[in-house]
């Protein structure tokens, strides 16, 4: 491990500042259960830490039923499981934060860093997609915003421009009759990264017999996270049925582009795509049927 | 001999010695041993599976700051060609050496090429980063069956196959091939009603024990080296070093540390060499640490292997005959476990005509290891699953059919050696007769599973020194390793002799220079062999103190009994001390009482273990859940029951994991892309449910107390159990391990 400098910064301006200065050389740390990892083990060269944790906005944790989620970039994975009306609102979401990493990892880990991170596997994102979830940047230029969908560009890599930090995300608040469902598909119960994850939100009528709208996600079956977009947009007006279920799957399937690595194979990938999109959208719609 | 009787000590479940400052984070580990002037080695490993090594140029590393020596293998004295008796085993001296550092070639990614010393781990880590290596990359060779072929690519040029004692002309691949046989297998096969063949493959795996390999080495002023680390067996560690060295065993004194597990690979040694080397050049204590991706690529798992088992029965159920292929992957140097495999395989049957054939052969992957009944559990995997195919095909209960060719006292295995009494048949019987066994097992896509394992357990040297207290308490001092509780189990043995508490006995593992030689602890050995020591350094203490009470009494020796603690007068005279008062008492009746016993006993007693498993599949991801787990084992005599429960639980729980996800994923270059605990799959606690162990006991004649080992057997059955369990669960015979989720939904059409 080479030497790095440290700096805890105040300031969304001071990061900023900082991150631009440095360039490919700065890195952000905020759980650091990712970067401290990859420096450790040499797969990072990094030459500064920026520390954002004291800046209070990365830290925001703001729940409104009208305007939905303000969710700071460096919000711990345990806060969001804290909050009832978080649980109750973004089901899907914290199907994810409960099943990153143990108890230990959840108390530094965070949505903001797994997003950054950028892994095609990341658990996180498959439920931000399918809640719509919006990525509000800052930069030298100010500040801009960018549906979550379009933030990873490749393994690793983000649409963050020089001197660009996420700040929080926002999720709008839910319709009624909604819900989402995240799940992923590991060969152990724990400890493991997702060979395949698949997040679905659906919006029902108010018989909640007929699915107004859904969205799908997928992780791990291409460079980055996917939106299932003709899978979702296969959903709207049909009523709720095995085959509009396994329509839809069999669309996800079509854009899965998987590999075969240590973690499962390109067919298991693509096989088992095609089984957690019907799970994961049997166990929205359930959770809708559910709710009182 | 070994009947059984009731005891006071043995039997029972005392609080284990060492337990306070394990659980209290007190116990020093390798890793915590700390030194005035300490420098930090790093090991620089091989980036591809097969090379030439053209060129290595050190001065860059040795010119970077903090840097106080690099060595190569060029430090090691030159290796002769020649077989060294290392107490475990015959090794040849030059791949022992050219493992530790390479010379000529790198045999694997991960071996070993050169190591640093400087003075922070980061920079020695760096300066690794500075050697320059040039390498001619040579095509590896990565499968047992490939490596046989005639035209695959050749590991060691020398290196010729020995076929039952004769060695060939043409350098190969294979190094050994050996052949037991008993009977007449061809006519054992005509008789039989139904014959059936099985081709099977099993994955590379580790131990995965959780302490990485450590060594701290220092050479005294007057050539004294001492080497502090973690190891099952520090007299091997002092053998090794000393045929690695060329140094003699006089001049090294090891000290072991305390353990995070071994399971067999804590025997070999990898790092504790080059400490020592690169403490001789820089005239500093070297501590040398292994992070997990080093231990996975730079020692010895256990083997892949490939296995054909063929057995015939007639239609009532008798196997008539029995023939095995056993084709290992030894690694990068020969000595890959086919022997014990042939030994165990059909071990649990009684069968006439037998036939198995075992090839140890090189692949460009590392030494292979042992591991817990190191050759077995890949055996079994075959023969296990060919005995459920022929009861289901003739349509008899699994467990009834191994009962009925059960294993008995006076059979003889196929590689010779006839049993003694043995505990097949009693493991099979309890097993049968478990609620487990005989609960509704009915559910869809829910199975059960059976199997059966032997193990033949090894005696070897151990040395056990008492010194006895004036407070009527005793100091035990001992060579074995304590990986799962035999401080307890060899203590309770001597506190049994005496009559006195376990909590009365302080056991001690200590250095080399401070207790007789001791081998390894491997081969479930460490309470039947070291305890035995124990047993006989105890009678050694108890006649000793017996001489004193007769003293005490003017009396003769003889006329001194000894029981329950006490020891009394038996020609008259009305005499009584317990053994604690007599302990205030040795001063004035000659001074201090030191016992001591060393064994290497011949008696060690075969292990039998039959498991029994529910398992439910997912159909749609392949995914395999154990619902319900059962491991019933002979334990000879169980001295201390939850560390007989704890070696059962946890031989079954590693056998899980190999049989579901387990194993090295390689590329096409030869490089293991799951090299980490995240992506190589060892089961967690939330993968399992609580492994229920069942303990049997038939006293081994062996052993003073009739104890058998018990570390290693229940490892052999949860492979083929899972996989009966899985086929009844689906229709799907798996036939090649791990049964992960993708090769289940290849195996099930699903993809």
């Amino acid at each position: 491990m080479q030497d790095f400098s440290y700096v805890s910064a105040k300031t969304v301006p001071e990061a900023v500042a900082l991150l631009d200065e440095n360039g490919e050389k700065a890195r952000i740390l905020a759980g650091g259960t990712d970067l401290i990892v990859n420096i450790r083990e040499g797969r990072r060269d990094v030459g500064l830490v920026v520390d954002v944790k004291s800046i209070p906005e990365v830290n925001v944790l703001n729940y409104d039923a009208n305007t939905g989620l303000t969710l700071g970039a460096a919000v711990e994975c345990y806060k969001t499981y804290a909050v009832d009306a978080i649980c109750d609102a973004y089901p899907g979401l914290i199907d994810a934060t409960k099943i990153i990493g143990g108890t230990a990892i959840q108390g530094r880990a965070g949505v903001g860093g797994n997003l950054c991170n950028a892994s095609p596997a990341a658990d996180c994102i498959p439920p931000l997609i399918v809640l719509n979830a919006t990525c509000v940047i800052a930069g030298p230029n100010g500040e801009r915003e960018l549906p979550v969908e379009q933030f990873c560009t490749a393994p690793g890599q983000t649409a963050l421009e020089k001197g660009e930090m996420l700040v929080s995300l926002k999720i709008p608040a839910p319709a009624s009759n909604s819900s989402s469902f995240y799940l992923r598909f590991i060969p152990r119960n724990e400890m493991d990264i997702a060979v395949v994850g698949a997040g679905a939100s659906v919006t029902l009528d108010a018989a909640k017999q007929t699915i107004v709208s859904a969205r799908i996600a997928l992780a791990a079956v291409a460079p980055t996270p996917l939106f299932a977009e003709d899978a979702s947009a296969s959903l709207a007006g049909r009523e709720v049925s095995d085959a509009a279920i396994d329509d839809a799957a069999r669309a996800a399937q079509a854009i899965a582009r998987p590999i075969s690595d240590m973690r499962g194979t390109a067919e298991q990938r693509t096989h088992l795509v095609g089984v957690l999109t019907r799970r994961a959208l049997n166990g929205a719609i359930q959770r809708v049927r559910d709710a009182a | 001999m070994a009947e059984k009787k009731e005891y006071k000590v043995i039997g029972t479940r005392p609080i284990r010695h060492d337990g306070v400052d394990k659980v209290t984070g007190r116990a020093l580990y390798g890793a915590d041993f700390q030194m005035t002037g300490l420098l930090h080695g790093r090991v620089l490993r091989s980036p591809h599976a097969h090379a030439r090594i053209i060129s290595i140029d050190t001065s860059r590393a040795e010119a970077y700051p903090g840097v106080k020596g690099v060595v190569t293998a060029q430090d090691l004295p030159e290796a002769e060609d020649r077989v060294a008796d290392l107490g475990e085993g015959a090794v040849n001296l030059k791949y022992l050496c050219d493992n530790i550092l390479a010379s000529d070639k790198v045999l694997y990614k991960g071996h070993a090429v050169a190591a640093v010393a400087a003075t922070s781990p980061h920079i020695a880590e760096e300066a690794c980063t500075l050697i320059d290596v040039e390498y001619e990359v040579l095509p590896p060779v990565l499968e047992v069956r490939q490596a046989m072929e005639a035209d695959a690519p050749l590991l060691h040029e020398s290196l010729k196959t020995t076929s039952m004692g004769e060695a060939a002309d043409e350098p190969s691949n294979v190094a050994s091939h050996i052949q037991h046989k008993l009977g007449d297998p061809e006519k054992g096969f005509a008789e039989a009603d139904i014959v059936v063949e099985r081709d099977f493959v099993t994955g590379t795996v580790h131990q995965g024990y959780i302490e990485p390999h450590n060594a701290t080495a220092h050479f005294n002023q007057d050539g004294q080296l001492t080497i502090w680390c973690s190891t099952q067996g520090a007299f091997t560690v002092r053998e090794q070093v000393a045929e690695i060295l060329q140094y003699p065993i006089s001049k090294i004194k090891v000290v072991p540390m305390e353990i995070g597990g071994g399971f067999g690979g804590k025997i070999s040694v990898y790092i504790k060499p080059v400490a020592a080397l690169l403490a001789k050049k820089t005239g500093k204590p070297v501590k040398v640490l292994m992070n997990r991706a080093d231990v996975f690529e730079g020692t010895g798992p256990t083997p892949a292997s490939y296995v054909r088992v063929k057995m015939g029965a007639t239609k009532d159920g008798k196997i008539t005959a029995a023939e095995a292929y056993l084709a290992f992957e030894a690694g990068a140097y020969p000595g890959a476990p086919v022997g014990p495999g042939a030994m165990c395989i059909f071990a649990p049957y009684s069968i006439e005509n037998v036939v198995i054939d075992g090839y140890d052969v090189v692949v460009n992957k590392p030494k292979t290891a042992p591991y817990r009944a190191p050759g077995a559990p890949n055996a079994a995997f075959g023969s296990e699953s060919v005995v459920d195919e022929i009861a289901e095909k003739l349509d008899i209960d699994p467990l009834e059919i191994r009962l009925l060719n059960g294993a008995k006292e006076g059979d003889r295995r196929a590689d010779g050696p006839i049993h003694p009494r043995i505990g097949c048949i009693e493991t099979l019987e309890t097993a049968k007769a478990h609620p487990h066994y005989t609960a509704p097992n009915g559910k869809k896509h829910h199975g059960r599973g059976v199997a059966s394992g032997y193990w033949f357990n090894i005696g070897l040297e151990s040395s056990v020194t008492i010194n006895v207290n004036s407070d009527g308490t005793i100091n035990l001092i001992e060579g074995s390793t304590d990986i799962g509780g035999t401080r307890s189990s060899i203590a309770m043995q001597a506190a049994e002799v005496l009559g006195i508490p376990a909590e009365s006995v302080n056991p001690s593992v200590v250095d080399t220079n401070s207790v007789g030689y001791t081998a390894v602890t491997g081969g479930s050995r460490t309470t039947y062999a070291t305890g035995y020591a124990a047993y006989e350094a105890a009678q050694d203490v108890k006649r000793k103190m017996s001489a004193r009470a007769a003293k005490l009494w003017e009396v003769d020796e003889d006329n001194v009994q000894f029981a329950d603690g006490e020891f009394s007068c038996i020609n008259g005279k009305e005499e009584q001390i317990s053994f604690r008062d007599l302990c205030a008492r040795l001063g004035e009746t000659g001074g201090p009482v030191v016992g001591s016993g060393t064994v290497n006993p011949g008696g060690a007693g075969g292990a039998y273990a039959t498991h029994v498993v529910d398992v439910a599949v997912d159909e749609e991801t392949g995914k395999v859940e154990i619902l319900r787990y059962t491991a019933v084992q002979d334990a000879g005599k169980a001295i201390h029951p939850s560390y007989v429960e704890g070696q059962i639980q946890g031989g079954a729980v590693q056998g899980i994991g190999w049989a579901l996800n387990e194993e090295y994923i390689y590329d096409d270059e030869g490089t293991m892309t799951n090299a980490s605990f995240l992506d190589y799959r060892m089961p967690t606690c939330l993968d399992l449910p609580m492994i229920d162990a069942v303990i049997v006991e038939v006293p081994n004649p062996g052993h003073p107390y009739g104890v058998r080992g018990v570390g290693e057997v229940p490892i052999v059955p949860p492979m083929a159990a899972i996989a009966n369990a899985i086929y009844d669960a689906i229709g799907v015979r798996m036939t090649e391990l791990p049964m992960s989720p993708d090769r289940l939904l290849k195996a099930m059409g699903k993809i």
